[in-house]
């Protein structure tokens, strides 16, 4: 393993097999009567929350819980951010509190990047999300309840047909999925209209298509992506009943699916506009179900960030303390 | 791998099979075959726990509960190296409450392991009692901790070091006593 979790790129096969395997292993604890490990005792974890979330943050905040790490939650609104508190000195703020991982979302794309590499802490740091860039947790709790759902909870992804459907461009979720997926052999198709798809998503390691009802019939795995309108500022599509008729799963278009396909999604949906209310609450849907999986794939990547020695990469050591004297 | 040549063999395939024969029998006359669970302490400790298990089925003439338990979490040295993986958790459909939990490993050192097992298992349950069962005790303990059924009791000197052999994982049934792994391939 890496020290941080940055993007699901920087994650190669083996990696990847290890945090699901780990996190399958780490899934029986929610069963026990005793839902706690003892494994990160004294370890201190912050939430480094700049953008609202919900199911992320408390996510993390019950993975680390449940290893019995200490958990610090900052978000940005009422902290001294507010005042105009730039990163670096949050950063230091922490680092000077003894913090061993931060968990940060951002608003701006590479923030996590920049914690990481600026020696402005010691601590491992993980992407919880970061502007329209990644996601990597999230990408790991999909292809976990993938696993679970299409490949037996064993082994990789290889010949998964997976239809990633929306707002590509604005999704971090997306950029994120169609990195880990091809590390771990699944086929993934992009399905949005040519306005909401990023500029060279033709070099992406994946295929594109504008016309949803044509990738249904063999598609394993259909995963809806919120239309983000908060990242919106230009209008994208004519109207959201437009989008819906043609992006959106509804009943008509679910009659499609072959029998085994699941229904995914990462939260918050939209209902009625992405997904409709009743595909959502079928029995393909496995939306709650990636709220469970989330907490084990984040306490397996919790465990194997901190749960050993302190990672042999001593230069980032060293790169903390040459940052502070600069 | 210089030290694995230089390793002799204490126990051959027989020994293992009458130790482990002993110790079933040991089993069902200490506890009367009643409510006994095994649980095997990945990796060597789970073929042993089944073995005995067939072992004991034989002789009482029912199947009985065996499981695998993975103290990789509970270990108190997981800060010493990197970050392991984790090894399956298997308990019986019955769970342990109020069980004879036995459990099973391939070596007694320093003790740790069974610190840490009795912790895990005080989290997934609570058993009338726990015992231990062990094919070799090599002594050396760092905490008060002791087996119910041993095996073969091996003096040895710290600086050697004992590797226990199945023919689940290593195709082949032995003990083997080496000198000078820095390792102690076993704890």
């Amino acid at each position: 393993m890496k020290r941080h979790l940055l993007s699901a790129g920087d994650l190669d096969l083996d990696d990847t097999l290890l945090i699901l395997d780990t996190a399958a292993e780490l899934a029986a604890v929610a069963d026990r009567p005793v839902k706690k490990l003892p494994t990160l005792r004294g370890r201190t974890v912050v939430n480094l929350f700049f953008e609202d979330s919900t199911r992320t943050r408390i996510s993390f905040e019950a993975a680390a819980k449940r290893l019995s790490a200490d958990v610090i939650n900052f978000s940005a609104k009422g902290s001294s951010v507010s005042k105009g508190e730039s990163l670096k000195d949050t950063a230091l703020t922490l680092e000077a509190m003894g913090a061993d991982a931060v968990v940060i979302r951002h608003s701006a794309s590479g923030a996590p990047h920049r914690l990481a590499t600026s020696g402005w802490i010691r601590g491992s740091v993980v992407n919880a999300g970061d502007g329209t860039h990644e996601h990597p947790t999230q990408a790991l709790l999909d292809a976990f309840t993938m696993r679970r759902h299409l490949a037996g909870g064993v082994g990789d992804l290889a010949g998964l047909d997976v239809v990633i459907v929306g707002d590509v461009l604005h999704s971090r979720v997306a950029r994120s999925n169609v990195l880990l997926l091809r590390t771990l052999g699944a086929k993934v198709t992009l399905v949005a209209p040519p306005t909401l798809l990023p500029v060279g998503v033709e070099l992406w390691p994946c295929s594109v298509s504008y016309d949803l009802d044509s990738t249904l019939p063999t598609a394993d795995v259909v995963m809806m992506l919120r239309v983000q309108r908060e990242r919106m500022s230009a209008a994208y599509f004519p109207s959201a009943r437009e989008y819906s008729r043609r992006y959106g799963l509804d009943s008509n278009r679910m009659k499609l699916l072959q029998p085994h396909t699941i229904v995914m999604h990462p939260g918050p949906m939209n209902r009625g506009m992405e997904i409709a209310a009743d595909v959502a609450d079928s029995p393909r849907s496995v939306i709650v179900e990636q709220v469970t999986n989330g907490v084990s794939v984040r306490m397996a990547v919790l465990y194997l960030l901190l749960g050993g020695s302190e990672l042999s990469d001593g230069s980032a050591a060293g790169t903390a303390n040459e940052g502070r004297g600069l | 791998m210089s030290a694995n040549q230089e390793m002799r063999p204490v126990l051959d395939a027989a020994d293992v099979g009458r130790a482990l024969t002993r110790i079933s029998h040991e089993i069902v006359e200490r506890t009367r075959g009643g409510d006994v669970v095994l649980l095997g302490i990945p990796t060597r400790g789970v073929p042993i726990a089944n073995r005995i298990g067939e072992r004991i089925a034989d002789v009482v003439g029912h199947q009985i509960p065996v499981g695998s338990l993975d103290i990789t979490m509970y270990r108190d040295d997981l800060r010493l190296r990197p970050a392991r993986a984790l090894e399956r958790t298997e308990l019986p459909p019955g769970g342990v409450d109020d069980a004879v939990v036995v459990l099973v490993d391939d070596v007694l050192f320093s003790g740790r392991t069974i610190r840490a097992a009795l912790d895990a298992l005080g989290d997934i349950g609570r058993p009338r009692s726990v015992q231990l069962a062990v094919l070799v005790d090599r002594g050396h303990r760092q905490l008060p901790i002791r087996a119910d059924y041993v095996g073969k009791n091996l003096p040895t000197s710290l600086r050697e070091s004992v590797r226990v052999q199945l023919v689940e994982i290593d195709g082949v049934d032995g003990v083997l006593l080496g000198g000078l792994d820095e390792e102690g391939a076993a704890e």
